[in-house]
């Protein structure tokens, strides 16, 4: 059984490989039953789309909004 | 895509393209570019070296750009480009340890979970919603640069490595002598941190002011 320590560790490193099929299991069962780390997950995904956005330069731009 | 394609075009009947040029939005974009630069390579000399190829060779296409956000984009496309050319080159020529100088690197995350490891009722990541709407706040930016550069360098590091320029793990450890496990809990810190920094300084403000 995963603890939160260990699912957000897994989280972390499912950007960076694909997770094996045992850990991608017991991954989904504790999600089925952490709400804090289901939450965690979806804001891994959304860093990883801001800091896309960040690095494409998407920000809108400063200057337009106080001149 | 018309960014792609830079070729002339005066018909855009927004922007002038004399105002692309404007001084006071170069001077801002310059400025933000540099952050940019200066975030990752931590080396004043060689971040303004990126930034100023970057704009300069933006810039002899500005006519080609629709407006100051395309021109933006691109400019920053760019600078990237150029920041993964000079990490590379760095970490070829440098003594890969010296960029991994840690300061507080130390410190982990125990106190973040409770004794058998799960999240503390206060601590437990609640809902952020759709971040569509946050990115399109020009103060949200700024909470995500601010949250970035409190990060621990090291961290920053091989964060900017991994999500700015997207190098692969493996390509990651043998540029900077570190092993696997060692890269995969800076990773994790760094974006602990940043997760920590955006919810307490954005996601949870917003939430409390409605």
């Amino acid at each position: 059984m995963l603890n939160c320590r260990e699912a957000t560790r897994l989280l972390s490193e499912s950007l960076d490989r694909p997770l094996t099929l045992n850990e991608r299991m017991t991954l989904k069962l504790h999600l089925m039953m952490c709400s804090g780390c289901r939450n965690f997950d979806q804001q891994m995904g959304s860093i990883r789309q801001i800091t896309r956005l960040y690095v494409q330069g998407k920000q809108p731009p400063e200057d337009d909004s106080h001149s | 895509m018309t960014e792609r394609a830079p070729t002339v075009m005066d018909d855009n009947p927004g922007e002038h393209s004399l105002q692309l040029l404007d001084n006071q939005f170069l001077a801002d974009l310059r400025q933000q570019m540099l952050r940019f630069a200066l975030l990752q390579l931590a080396d004043h000399a060689l971040a303004e070296d990126a930034v100023q190829e970057a704009l300069t060779g933006a810039l002899q296409n500005a006519r080609a750009f629709g407006g100051r956000a395309a021109l933006k984009t691109w400019v920053f496309a760019i600078l990237k480009h150029k920041i993964a050319d000079t990490l590379r080159y760095k970490l070829r020529v440098t003594d890969a340890s010296s960029l991994l100088r840690s300061e507080d690197e130390e410190q982990d995350f125990s106190a973040l979970f409770d004794a058998r490891g799960h999240w503390p009722t206060n601590e437990r990541p609640g809902d952020w919603g759709n971040p569509h709407e946050a990115v399109r706040e020009g103060q949200f930016w700024r909470v995500f640069e601010a949250c970035l550069e409190n990060l621990p360098g090291a961290q920053a590091r091989v964060f900017m490595m991994r999500e700015f320029i997207e190098l692969e793990s493996d390509e990651i450890c043998s540029a900077v002598e570190i092993s696997l496990s060692n890269l995969n809990v800076m990773l994790y810190r760094a974006r602990m941190r940043l997760r920590e920094c955006l919810d307490s300084r954005w996601f949870m403000e917003q939430k409390s002011s409605c």
